[in-house]
């Protein structure tokens, strides 16, 4: 069975159209890539998946579920976590405390639990547990932002350009840890603008351009093929 | 009238008019955290807790359970106002909002003089409320109706704190406030959190709406609106949406307030009062949007 599986997906913001028909899926276990230029609509389909935007037009299912209807609350309790661009965690409360907010859909006895698992995850933030989030460095804000959205136990996780303004170091340490988290099994739709760790990363790849697929294929394949670029700078696929 | 005396009896009618103007100012700053909303009916609330107090009392309820049901009835409104009027128009631009806030006031102001025509009913109490206080052979008076207000307040404020800090709605209040899309995101229930805030917020517009009505000896359609655009003020000296700014900035605006009408007389200032009071709102909002306490944040009205 598909994970997840848009078809003929269409999100305009009023007038502008960011999505004009995009068709993708993910299999279960699969580390899925979506690449593309500033403005292709790789955030707007993560949006759409998590319920943040209405589709004009299309469908999206999970686990053979139309989830179209749904409320974001509804669709993070199905299973699916965002990690969204610019990380977006609750500056002022504590480490612990967004930890906890990842949790918000949950009603089982394994938060603590958990909590302490992302600890073992990133030792760092363990330190930094009653630190307001926001005097965190970048990177360890992405690597909480990460953590949060893995609280909530997701059976496949949305991530949005996890390498955006991180030095390189950090760069890697993060994608180790997605490498770490694709070895246990994790679904993961990724966003990235680093193509090349993306489609290293990655098992499949889709290349969004102005709200459409211009190109997918296996992540190995694409790798090194100036197809993708030639995707990213707007001429022919 | 010695000069101790005079300060200590100005002291105490700051802090009584003071945590009134905190107790409605916390609550507009709650809802406004969270939906970038000035609720403009949070005033009417005040009516409603204050009217529901009053028939409770009038169908034979003591005092206090009467105001329990006041308290109750008030919290009650504001889940009506949220679930009917503001969630329809939630996320919708900023000045639709604002102009449905403007009209529930409207149409919960003239349902009550519908209801309860417009000119002032008697709002009973027990008579240990107004038993007085007085030291310095009279120079220093007050009485428990200042008494509850200011220790109510605390209570209130006290609670406030607990909830936001210590529960898990708080918390969730807390996150909703800082970023509601990514509250959404981590799958936080937006909506009962939106929905405990209203209860929260009219509770205590409940509460003070009987404080205000026993210091004022009646209640009347209108009586929310006074209060309303004062707390506004305190809310914006505080920096609108910060709960201890609007803590502060209440009891700021009562010691100015009670400033004012101290001044001598021949300065000629006292009758300007609510003037100045407004002008002062101008001025924060001209030059310091965020409130004294420096809260980084635009107020959009
Ligand atoms: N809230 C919005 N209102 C109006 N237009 C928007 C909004 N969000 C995005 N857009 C437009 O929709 C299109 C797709 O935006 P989106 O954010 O999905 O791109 P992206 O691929 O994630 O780009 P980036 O790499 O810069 O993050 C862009 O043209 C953008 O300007
Ligand atoms: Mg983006």
């Amino acid at each position: 069975m598909k994970a997840l599986e848009l078809q003929g997906l269409e999100v305009a913001y009023g007038a502008v159209r960011a999505l004009k028909g995009v068709s993708l899926e993910v299999y279960p276990g699969e580390v899925v890539t979506l690449l593309g230029a500033n403005g292709a609509g790789k955030s707007t389909t993560l949006r759409a998946i998590s319920g943040l935007v209405r589709p004009r037009a299309g469908s999206i299912s999970f686990m053979g579920e139309p989830l179209t209807r749904l409320s974001p609350v509804q669709i993070v309790r199905r299973g699916i976590a965002h990690c969204p661009e610019g990380r977006r965690v609750f500056a002022g409360l504590s480490v612990h405390e967004n930890l906890l907010l990842g949790a918000s859909g949950r009603r089982d006895r394994g938060i603590g639990e958990d909590i302490q698992r992302m600890f073992g995850l990133f030792p760092i933030l363990l330190e930094r547990r009653n630190q307001a989030a926001g005097t965190l460095s970048g990177g360890e804000q992405q690597m909480l932002a990460l953590a949060r959205a893995l609280m909530s136990r997701p059976k496949l996780l949305l991530l949005d350009e996890p390498s955006l303004g991180l030095a390189p170091l950090v760069v890697r340490s993060i994608f180790g840890t997605l490498k770490a988290l694709k070895a246990a099994g994790t679904t993961i739709l990724l966003v990235e603008q680093n193509v090349n760790l993306a489609l290293e990363l990655a098992d499949r790849a889709y290349v969004l351009r102005t709200g459409q697929v211009a190109l997918e294929g296996q992540a190995k394949e694409l790798q090194g093929d100036e197809r993708v670029a030639r995707a990213y700078l707007g001429g022919a696929a | 009238m010695s000069d101790l005396e005079y300060v200590l009896q100005q002291l105490i009618n700051a802090l009584s008019i003071g945590s009134l103007y905190a107790l409605v100012a916390v609550g507009l700053s709650i809802i406004f955290s969270l939906l970038r909303l000035t609720n403009f009916a949070h005033g009417d609330m005040m009516m409603v807790g204050a009217f529901a107090t009053l028939f409770a009392q009038l169908a034979g309820l003591g005092f206090l359970p009467a105001v329990g049901v006041g308290i109750l009835v008030s919290a009650l409104a504001g889940v009506i106002i949220e679930r009917v009027a503001y969630r329809p128009v939630r996320g919708a631009p900023d000045v639709t909002m604002l102009l449905t806030s403007v009209a529930l006031t409207y149409i919960l102001e003239n349902l009550g003089i519908l209801l309860f025509s417009s000119s002032p009913r008697n709002f009973p109490l027990p008579d240990w409320m107004n038993h007085l206080y007085s030291f310095a052979d009279g120079r220093i008076t007050f009485n428990n109706i200042n008494l509850l207000t200011l220790g109510v307040t605390l209570l209130a404020l006290l609670f406030l704190n607990w909830f936001v800090r210590r529960t898990q709605v708080g918390l969730g209040m807390r996150a909703a406030a800082e970023d509601l899309t990514a509250a959404h995101l981590v799958g936080l229930d937006v909506n009962r959190v939106i929905v405990v805030a209203f209860v929260l917020a009219s509770a205590f517009a409940g509460v003070a709406g009987v404080l205000w009505a026993a210091q004022a000896g009646v209640v009347e359609p209108q009586m929310g609106f006074t209060p309303l655009l004062k707390a506004f003020v305190a809310a914006i000296i505080g920096g609108f949406g910060s709960i201890p700014g609007a803590i502060v900035g209440g009891f700021v605006l009562g010691a100015l307030e009670v400033l004012i009408q101290s001044l001598p007389g021949d300065w000629g200032l006292s009758p300007y009062r609510d003037a100045l009071v407004f002008a002062l709102l101008i001025a924060f909002l001209l030059f310091r949007p965020g409130g004294i306490l420096g809260v980084r944040q635009e107020v959009k009205l």
